[in-house]
């Protein structure tokens, strides 16, 4: 565990949807190749927070720093080229273009790399049979898998990954975290995921939020069941309660 | 009867390239271009001014005149229309408005109001014509003129499939926010974007001087024709517009079979016709497609007399 680089470093970062403060200051930090689970409520900042780190959504305050780099000022599409890349809400791929040019769209304006098309089609074998299919044909789990394939191809050195398993079958979702599985080690990651087993599975590090403050930030392994539920609902009085 | 069939035809090809720029623009930019007809006056003043005023051949003259279009496009979209889309929907609709009652005055002012063409600068070709059989005679211009538009329109269908610019123009133009994750610079797709749309037009406009005659204040006529076209061929598809384009010069040249006066005017029905149709179409399928909509209409009706 020496000398670990900091990937991420949002400090006091305010966003705002209008008059609401969607995130509250909120400062955190994420070691390189960290694999990190957001989870929350509806409404509790999640995807706010994902867009503002890729870029969609402004800073009202505080700033972000990218392996030491400050790129708070920087548009989405140049921290694209410094290394974030977010597979978002709703997939958003290109509905009239093929598979194989929604990734070669990434593959030509993001960063260059060891991911490339053939890479990323061996990461997600399901993707090779539908390269050439319009992506506005393909079932849900098709899509996320093309989703986080298009950010892939970018070569981050962070992925966000928002969404994950919303709308998947089961067995969708089992493919999609296989593939996941695989990049460990190789690039940080930020995922939201509503599904809290997989969460606690797939993370090293578990964060929760609720209406825009981070509620909890630890090892999944160490936390309990209740400790989680608690930040969820932003219940604070019961941690109270058992000190006393 | 055919005769006028082929001539419409081949007016289409014109007509095509004058509504691809406006078109381009509106599907890729989200920007109307009011000032796009005068635009494409601007390109034949140029070429005219390079060929009358400078002497170069006329061939030169496009040659230099389109990069300079395309250069003006660009330059537009980076210090007007960039701005002027930040202000809302109201705001690039007047600007342009402005632009062009600025660029009819600027060319009135620079080079006076006397109708101008390029027709005497290209030797017998404005009136060299293919004797077919049947006694059809076909102008040489018009059919190179049409050339040209398919291969023009032909390479931009090709450069939007199969390049990475095209590909990052049909990206923005689909779902800005997720191309700015693949790390698209909309910006400057915009750019290229309204600088191929300038160009465009100015070929166009030079079309229309050299088979016929442009004055400053040509440019709204040619707004009405570039969005009849847009409109009967339908928004952001190449080939639409090159089927717009033509319906539109079809319906003129059948139009003016019976009359001269008819010939503007039947296209501007052609035009109306496809309008009401389209927004027909969309209020059937608001109601759930023609049958139900047609349904819906006469137990309204019914209900009506029972209540008389």
């Amino acid at each position: 565990m020496t000398d670990v680089r900091v990937a991420l470093a949002l400090s006091g970062a305010v966003g705002r949807h209008g008059q609401l403060q969607a995130i509250k200051p909120l400062s955190l930090t994420i070691a390189e190749n960290e694999v990190l689970a957001l989870i929350g409520a509806n409404g509790a900042g999640k995807t706010t927070l994902m867009r503002m780190i890729a870029g969609l959504h402004s800073f009202a305050e505080g700033a972000l720093q990218l392996f030491g780099q400050d790129v708070t000022a920087m548009s989405a599409h140049d921290r694209v080229k410094a290394g974030i890349a977010l597979s978002p809400e709703g997939r958003r791929l290109f509905g009239d273009m093929t598979v194989r040019e929604n990734l070669m769209i990434a593959a030509e304006n993001g960063r260059r790399g060891e991911w490339t098309l053939p890479t990323a089609c061996d990461a997600f074998p399901q993707i090779t049979p539908l390269l050439d299919r319009p992506a506005g044909g393909l079932s849900g789990g098709q899509r996320q898998a093309v989703a986080i394939a298009r950010a892939l191809v970018a070569n981050p050195s962070v992925l966000l990954l928002d969404e994950v398993s919303l709308g998947l079958s089961p067995a969708a979702v089992d493919g999609v975290y296989q593939s996941l599985a695989g990049l460990r080690g190789k690039m940080t990651m930020v995922v939201v995921e509503q599904d809290l087993t997989r969460a606690m599975e797939f993370a090293g590090r578990l964060i929760c939020m609720a209406e825009g403050v981070l509620e909890l930030d630890g090892n999944p392994a160490t936390l309990t069941r209740d400790q989680i539920t608690n930040a969820y609902f932003g219940i604070h009085k019961t941690a109270e309660a058992s000190h006393a | 009867m055919l005769e006028a069939l082929i001539q419409g035809i081949l007016l289409g090809g014109y007509y095509a390239m004058l509504a691809a720029g406006l078109s381009l623009m509106f599907g890729v930019v989200r920007f109307i271009n009011l000032a796009h007809g005068d635009m494409a006056v601007l390109g034949a003043m140029i070429a005219l001014w390079l060929v009358q005023g400078a002497g170069l051949g006329v061939g030169l003259a496009v040659l230099i005149t389109l990069p300079v279009m395309a250069g003006l496009g660009w330059l537009m979209q980076r210090l007007i229309f960039e701005r002027a889309l930040r202000g809302g929907f109201l705001i690039p609709i007047l600007t342009t408005i402005g632009l062009g009652a600025a660029l009819q005055n600027g060319m009135f002012g620079l080079w006076g109001s006397e109708t101008k063409s390029l027709g005497a600068y290209i030797g017998n070709l404005s009136w060299a014509s293919w004797e077919l059989p049947g006694g059809i005679f076909l102008g040489q211009l018009p059919v190179y003129m049409f050339v040209i538009a398919i291969l023009v329109l032909g390479a931009l269908h090709l450069m939007l499939t199969r390049t990475p610019f095209g590909r990052a123009v049909r990206a923005t133009a689909t779902d800005a926010d997720a191309a700015a994750l693949c790390g698209i610079d909309a910006r400057k797709v915009h750019r290229g974007a309204a600088a191929i749309a300038v160009a465009l037009a100015g070929l166009a406009g030079i079309f229309l001087a050299l088979r016929a005659q442009v004055t400053p204040f040509s440019g709204p006529m040619l707004l009405i024709f570039a969005f009849e076209a847009v409109v009967i061929g339908g928004i952001g598809s190449l080939r639409g517009t090159l089927i717009g384009g033509i319906a539109l010069g079809v319906a003129q040249a059948l139009g003016g079979m019976i009359s001269p006066q008819f010939s503007i005017l039947s296209g501007h029905v052609v035009f109306l016709a496809v309008l009401a149709w389209r927004m027909s179409q969309v209020a059937a399928a608001d109601r759930g497609g023609w049958r139900s909509a047609w349904g819906a209409l006469r137990a309204k009706r019914k209900i009506t007399r029972g209540k008389a």
